[in-house]
């Protein structure tokens, strides 16, 4: 009595290759000495996935074609050293679900995956599948395939797995499925047969070593000298919330409610950071603040604009529709920013002087930002801004932007000199 | 100065607090796959969580979640619309399996790709609809950083606890946007308990007493574990319909509104004598709070509900809601997901909505359906 299988009768028409498969399976298993609950078979959607029933070893019977990835993530879970991750699967589950296969012999995990492939989707009724080979009569395709059929051992070779293999499912093929079982990292076998039901009625008198020669799919088997993934376990990671700076508050904040700021210019002038170092001084300034970017999904080209909103009380809803104060230091800021800018009907816009001020009813203060480098022009405003406004000091700007760890060459404390100056 | 002496104030962004929020729950592994704007979970889960994995496609990353998982891992990931509709035959796996995970869903604008980097909470009526057969998988959502804090722990606390994908569900707004806060508010995580069976004769599918089968890793040395996400019976094995296998899809029916309670997150703000009702959720919360504490100021009266458990909707709301006269329901979708969901396509009189795509609700917004 087999201690894999648990019914010697298993559930396939007469003469399914897919029989022959499970029962040498188990008898390459128990030959290598394999108690059941050493084996976990994962089990895709087609004739060959309901031989879960039958199997005294764990068993996962999960969708069609998503059983190499399934099983990927029991062999990547499971720290149980001898444990064995087996899984069935189809032709057909094998295309639809390629790119787990290739993952799976990529990362060269420790698993081997049986494909059951008998040309054809048997249990949804004998339709072509992607390893039918041309030729191959099936009931969708009665004039014979007009398409060859992918070659999944070079697929799975040539994307890193230890052992591929191809054989025809007849005789004993316990020795071939013991190889793979037995290999530390990836193993793929194929096994070809025709099913009864339906590839040998379409097709008669079509020997199944002939296919495999005429369709160029012969037996072999395929090595990468590789050592099996292994997952690090235990790694100590460090907590997200002790490696961020707390702030403290230490300086007068001056009367006044919220005040909302815009910062726009182009990508790469340092908009985000010197909207950080403005979120950051004004909190060491006793203010609450939310800060949001938004840019092109290219980030590297366009507008770059940050909202910053500073309050003395804690800020729930973040949103700025018309702000109180903009600083546009580029074309593209400007453009982006330009509805909004129209519609201020007080407030303060801080442009660089290249640029064409839009209709606004806030007060503009134009300068020649962009003179001390296009980089520094936003955090240049900045200081321009703390003068004009009084919301923040620009000394602290100043201590901010020292700490932030810009580069040595940003003329911060120049900057600080001529905005206020 | 504002800052109490034992404040630890920083500047933060709730993808931070998302992911450690979920680290110390228990979470350890993370599968990902790039996408806007749930981008800051995966980058800071790689730095936090024992385990983290690049997929290649949002299929293989619930599928390998759900390998992890049947191996006792708890398994978190962050998508959008776009990678969750991969996922979504996937969790129909992980469900019928009983596989705690979560998945953060953070919500952009759609259709279909839309815009990677506008916020939105259009995917709510998704989620409820996408298990085939109607059945239910919890949906938690956070108000502020504190309550997201929390509710992104008690995820990964139900997902286990009830053995079943939690989502989590968000927005690129709380996602992405950084804030001034005080760390010292949070409350303390502990990481989630298993219970482990006992007895000898374990069936992977035994529903115990409290329609919850005790969880035993697959591959492990002792006793069989069959996990199917085809119709099955108490063992796991493949039945087309029989009264066992019916009676195990019943429970699964029954299992998140059973245990409803024990997940039911709401904040309920009652104003004395109040007629109207603002609810909310999520992001628009934010701009709720807002609105109802300048409706307050101005000498109104008005109460405010902000949902945590979104899905499967808690009686208590309508408990709250039929107090009110007016419930006027905001969220950041056209459609009034939220509203019908609890009402039916047909709303109301009572019951008004505020709704918006392509910008956040604005405080302003709410008020004036309030007064009017
Ligand atoms: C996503 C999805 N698409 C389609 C199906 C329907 N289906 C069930 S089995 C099967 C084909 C099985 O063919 P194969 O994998 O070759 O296995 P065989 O039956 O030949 O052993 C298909 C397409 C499904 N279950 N899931
Ligand atoms: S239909 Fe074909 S593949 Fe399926 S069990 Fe019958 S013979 Fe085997
Ligand atoms: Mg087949």
């Amino acid at each position: 009595m087999s201690t894999i299988l648990r019914k010697k009768d298993l559930p396939y028409c007469k003469g399914c290759g897919h029989d022959l498969i499970a029962k040498n399976t188990a008898k390459a298993l128990e030959r290598m000495g394999l108690e059941a609950l050493d084996v976990t078979v994962v089990t895709d959607i087609g004739c060959h996935g309901i031989i879960d029933g039958c199997l005294n070893t764990h068993t996962v019977h999960g969708l069609h074609g998503r059983s190499v990835a399934l099983g990927a993530g029991i062999a990547m879970g499971t720290g149980r050293q001898g444990n064995k991750i087996i899984v069935f699967i189809g032709d057909g589950g094998s295309t639809i679900g390629l790119q787990h296969i290739l993952e799976a012999a990529r990362l060269n995990l420790d698993m081997t995956v049986v494909v059951h492939n008998n040309m054809l989707y048997g249990m949804t009724g004998g339709q072509t599948s992607g390893l039918t080979p041309c030729g191959f009569k099936t009931t969708t395709s009665s004039e014979g395939n007009p398409w060859s059929g992918y070659d999944l051992c070079a697929l799975t070779h040539t994307s890193g797995a230890a052992f591929s293999g191809r054989i025809a499912g007849v005789g004993d093929i316990s020795g071939t499925l013991q190889e793979a079982f037995e290999t530390a990292g990836f193993s793929l076998i194929e096994i070809v047969e025709i099913c009864p039901s339906y590839g040998v009625r379409l097709n008669p008198g079509k020997k199944l070593r002939e296919i495999m020669e005429s369709s160029g799919k012969l037996p072999g088997r395929w090595m990468n000298d590789r050592k099996p993934f292994v997952l690090e376990q235990g790694k100590k990671r460090g907590d997200l919330l002790k490696e961020l700076k707390t702030i403290t508050a230490s300086h007068d904040m001056p009367p006044g409610g919220p005040v909302s700021v815009i910062l726009s210019g182009s990508a790469g002038e340092g908009v985000q950071l010197a909207a950080g170092i403005l979120a950051t001084a004004a909190v060491s300034t006793g203010y609450h603040v939310t800060q949001k970017g938004s840019y092109p999904v290219t980030v590297g080209v366009g507008f770059s604009t940050a909202e910053v909103i500073i309050s003395p009380r804690p800020v729930m809803y973040h949103g700025i529709d018309i702000p109180d104060m903009v600083v546009i230091t580029s074309v593209d800021g400007l453009e982006h920013c330009r509805r909004r800018i129209e519609a201020m009907k007080g407030g303060s816009l801080f442009i660089d002087s290249s640029l064409e001020c839009p209709p606004t009813g806030a007060g503009v203060v134009a300068h020649d930002f962009r003179s001390v480098g296009a980089r520094n022009a936003a955090l240049f405003a900045l200081f321009r801004m703390a003068a004009v406004t009084g919301i923040l000091q620009p000394e602290v700007i100043k201590s901010t932007a020292l700490a932030s760890g810009l580069p040595a060459a940003v003329p911060v404390g120049k900057m600080m000199e001529l905005a206020t100056g | 100065m504002q800052a109490k002496n034992d404040s630890q104030t920083v500047i933060i962004d709730g993808s931070r607090l998302v992911t450690e929020a979920m680290a110390r729950a228990g979470a350890d592994a993370f599968i990902g796959y790039p996408i806007t704007p749930a981008n800051l979970l995966y980058q800071y889960a790689g730095r936090r969580l024992p385990l983290m994995l690049p997929a290649p496609d949002e299929i293989t990353t619930l599928q390998w979640m759900s390998g992890l998982a049947a191996a006792g891992r708890i398994p978190v990931t962050a998508t959008s619309f776009p990678g969750f509709a991969l996922m979504i035959e996937s969790v129909n796996m992980a469900f019928m399996m009983e596989l705690p995970m979560v998945i953060v869903l953070v919500q952009r604008l759609g259709p279909a790709t839309g815009t990677a980097t506008c916020g939105a909470q259009g995917d709510l009526a998704l989620l409820r609809g996408m298990i085939s057969g109607g059945h239910q998988v919890p949906v938690l959502c956070g108000d502020g950083f504190k309550d997201t804090w929390n509710l992104a722990a008690e995820a990964v606390h139900t997902a286990v606890r009830l053995r079943t994908p939690v989502v989590f569900l968000t927005s690129k707004e709380e996602m992405m946007t950084r804030k001034s806060f005080d760390l010292s508010l949070l409350d303390d995580i502990f990481p989630v308990e298993r219970r482990s069976p006992g007895g000898a004769h374990y069936k992977t599918y035994d529903p115990g007493e409290d329609g919850i089968p005790a969880f035993l890793p697959v591959a492990n040395a002792s006793r069989q574990v069959r996990l199917n996400a085809s119709t099955h019976d108490m063992e796991g094995i493949l039945r087309h319909s029989t009264d066992e296998a019916m009676a195990n899809t019943r429970r699964l029916e029954d299992k998140a509104g059973n245990h409803l309670d024990s997940y039911t997150r709401y904040q309920y703000d009652s104003q004395e004598d109040a007629a109207t009702l603002v609810v909310s959720y999520g992001i628009t919360a934010a701009a709720a709070r807002e609105a109802v504490s300048g409706i307050r100021e101005s000498g109104k009266k008005v109460s405010l509900l902000v949902a945590g458990t979104l899905l499967p909707l808690p009686g208590i709301y309508y408990r709250i809601t039929g107090k009110y006269d007016r419930v006027v329901i905001a969220e950041e979708n056209i459609n009034a997901q939220f509203a019908r969901l609890m009402f039916g396509e047909e709303l109301p009189g009572r019951v008004r909505t505020v709704g918006a795509i392509g910008k956040m609700i604005a405080p302003g917004d709410i008020t004036k359906e309030v007064l009017l």
